[in-house]
């Protein structure tokens, strides 16, 4: 007797929808045990974690705050991966968001200031897609894996940050504080609660404009074609060169909106500390949420929450916060162990046929 | 002279846990396996190394423990993307996520009650350089034998992989569930018990990588030790064609990166701080990108293994 896994006829709805919230469960379970054996106790750890996210309207708000660019920057990746290109760049993309808009915000005194907030953001987005489109030119043309050219261009992004707000970039009258000038106030992206501002209403239109491009269009139909067959792609006459710049241009430039409302509407200046690895945390949204964009708004909030929560801890009981990244870095092995049921089932084999 | 010495036995060192950890995913990648978790199983071995030696002070144990939780992490990349023919690069980014997530916790919560439980800023008992007589006074020559164990090691390890892939017949047999796991399959080789194998061992190469970043490159534990490192092994392996002798030159060039940087910094130059530290990141993409556009060009020599990334099953057809 033995057990084999077994090829479904079709793709089971029901188990790619309870996959992922099984996988939430047994992530926690996991984390429990990490919890037990560094001395806490999970369940009042965990119960902290949720009253620090959930607990209070205000702490709902910081939830959305973090929300935010983990939306923006979970679309742009489940995109790329949509074309099975491993955009692991976001980080970076959404830094150099943060760069571009700063930029505008700072240095260009020359535009009205009704402008500026609309021209930072959309200079943001340009510089995040630029960033994007380096790795997709190196792919598109010649093969460059790309997994490893746009993870070293996080290094490279952050480091040039760096060397802005510590460098040439710095606020003269800071007290030597790494850090942009602060933005002329007219820049700032408004607020509707708390920090909570409104580019949450940009993302999640943003959010539903790509489900409907992904799943009713014929630009989203090739791309759903190409990460699965590119032969027959290329056969139907689809141009995956010119669809991975194009669709890669369009991830960065999320990205870099994400970095751009992060100091348009929270910092409003480039400071040290602008590297928050949303990108990477992004990367674990969009696998959740199964490159579905309208699943990536539900997932990035509970994502939020766990980093939320876990800023919490550290305030409340003096545990590290690491401890969201750890649950978050939990949740991807059983989503991982469990898909392959999605298109398989088990199936116990009582005699090996000879 | 003196000078040249110097700098050279710094790129040694700084390369030494590059080419553990290129060895080892040399290993995983030339099954068919490809385990972009390398960042975060070397974050874990170089974490558990400095806390053992803390708590122990044996430096023996804790490349044992280095080794067996860079090995556990790789099982489970191996149980996933063998087992669960789960997507092997999302694997592989998991066990970064989770490895660095978990390094950083467990580096914040493992140390002594008097430092706030904090391992940063402890100090352990570390791997010292051992002159070796004679051969440790000559100019230049010096550079390779003022070392430590686990440099002096890759002596070993380098020649001894290279002779294990390419002249043995359990190195074929890892080459060819690599390159065609049907055909290994039909003569008899357990493809996924080869894939387990190399992916595991690997990993413990892997870890030791991360064990001597902390306990012999910079001891000390600190959150960002690795600094990409991982990524760079990566790339490393695909400069070195999947050919463990070669992957000494990827080591060299970016443990000498390393060296210069710090020899620039400590000198003062013009160049600000932040575009040295650039230099290995471009350098990898740089490299990669013409290492690439030339592979195209003269097929074979350096392609990867055929089977790289793809799940495997005698029942698929």
């Amino acid at each position: 007797m033995r057990i084999v896994l077994e090829k479904r006829e079709a793709r089971s709805k029901t188990v790619t929808v309870l996959v992922p919230i099984i996988s939430f469960v047994v992530s926690l379970m996991l984390g429990s045990i990490v919890l037990g054996l560094s001395g806490a106790n999970p369940l009042s750890t965990y119960g902290f974690m949720f009253k620090g996210a959930f607990g209070t309207w205000i702490d709902f708000t910081e939830t959305l705050v973090k929300a935010i660019p983990l939306l923006l920057t979970g679309l742009g990746v489940a995109l790329a991966f949509k074309l099975r290109f491993w955009n692991i760049g976001a980080e970076g993309q959404f830094i150099w968001g943060a760069i571009g808009t700063s930029w505008v915000m700072v240095f260009w005194n020359f535009l009205p200031l009704p402008l500026l907030l609309p021209i930072g953001l959309v200079m943001g987005m340009v510089a995040g897609a630029m960033w994007a489109g380096i790795p997709a030119i190196l792919k598109a043309n010649w093969g460059v894996d790309e997994t490893l050219t746009t993870l070293m261009l996080n290094y490279v992004a952050i480091l040039f940050a760096e060397y802005l707000y510590y460098g040439p970039w710095r606020d003269p009258d800071g007290f030597g504080f790494p850090g942009t000038k602060r933005f002329p106030q007219e820049g700032w992206l408004p607020r509707f609660a708390g920090r909570a501002h409104y580019g949450l209403f940009l993302a999640l239109a943003i959010a539903i404009l790509l489900w409907f491009l992904l799943s009713k269009t014929r630009w989203g139909f090739e791309i759903k074609m190409i990460g699965k067959n590119q032969k027959a792609a290329r056969c139907l006459g689809v141009s995956i060169e010119k669809s991975i710049v194009v669709t890669l241009l369009i991830s960065g430039a999320l990205a870099g909106l994400a970095g751009a409302t992060e100091v348009a509407g929270i910092s409003h200046r480039l400071q040290k500390g602008i590297d928050m690895g949303y990108g990477y945390t992004a990367i674990i949204i969009a696998w959740m949420a199964q490159l579905n964009p309208l699943a990536c708004i539900l997932v990035s909030i509970l994502m939020a929450g766990l980093l939320v929560g876990g800023d919490q801890l550290q305030m409340m009981v003096g545990l590290p916060s690491s401890m969201g990244l750890v649950i978050q870095g939990l949740l991807l092995f059983p989503l991982l162990a469990g898909s392959v049921f999605t298109e398989y089932r088990l199936k116990i084999v009582r005699k090996v046929e000879a | 002279m003196q000078l040249i010495t110097t700098l050279l036995a710094v790129t040694l060192s700084a390369g030494t846990s590059l080419l553990y950890a290129t060895i080892g995913e040399i290993y995983t990648e030339r099954s068919g396996i490809l385990n972009l978790g390398v960042e975060g199983m070397m974050m874990m071995g170089a974490l558990s190394a400095f806390a053992v030696s803390f708590y122990t002070g044996s430096l023996f144990l804790s490349l044992i423990v280095a080794m067996l939780v860079g090995g556990s992490l790789a099982l489970l990349h191996a149980f996933l993307s063998i087992s669960m023919r789960a997507n092997q690069v999302v694997s592989g980014l998991s066990i970064t996520l989770f490895g660095t997530g978990l390094a950083s916790y467990l580096g914040q919560r493992l140390g002594p009650e008097s430092n706030g439980f904090n391992l940063a800023g402890m100090t352990a008992s570390n791997f010292q350089k051992i002159q070796i007589p004679f051969l440790g006074d000559i100019p230049i020559l010096a550079a390779f034998f003022n070392q430590d164990v686990l440099t002096y090691m890759l002596f070993l390890i380098v020649p001894l992989s290279w002779y294990f892939m390419y002249r043995t017949k359990h190195g074929l047999s890892l080459r060819s569930v690599g390159e065609n796991p049907r055909t290994a399959s039909a003569m008899g080789i357990s493809v996924a018990k080869v894939r387990y194998l190399y992916t595991v061992i690997g990993g413990m190469l892997v870890g030791l990588g991360g064990a001597h970043l902390t306990l012999a490159y910079t001891p000390g534990w600190s959150e960002n030790v690795t600094g990409g490192r991982g990524w760079i092994v990566i790339a490393l392996v695909i400069f070195a064609g999947w050919n463990p002798s070669r992957a000494v030159f990827g080591a060299v060039l970016f443990g000498g990166i390393n060296a210069i940087q710090f020899r620039l910094q400590a000198a003062g130059t013009m160049i600000p701080a932040s575009f040295l530290n650039m230099a290995p990141y471009v350098v990898t993409v740089v490299v990669l990108a013409l290492m690439t556009i030339i592979g195209k060009k003269k097929k074979g020599k350096y392609s990867s293994p055929s089977a790289l990334g793809n799940a495997f099953s005698i029942e698929d057809k």
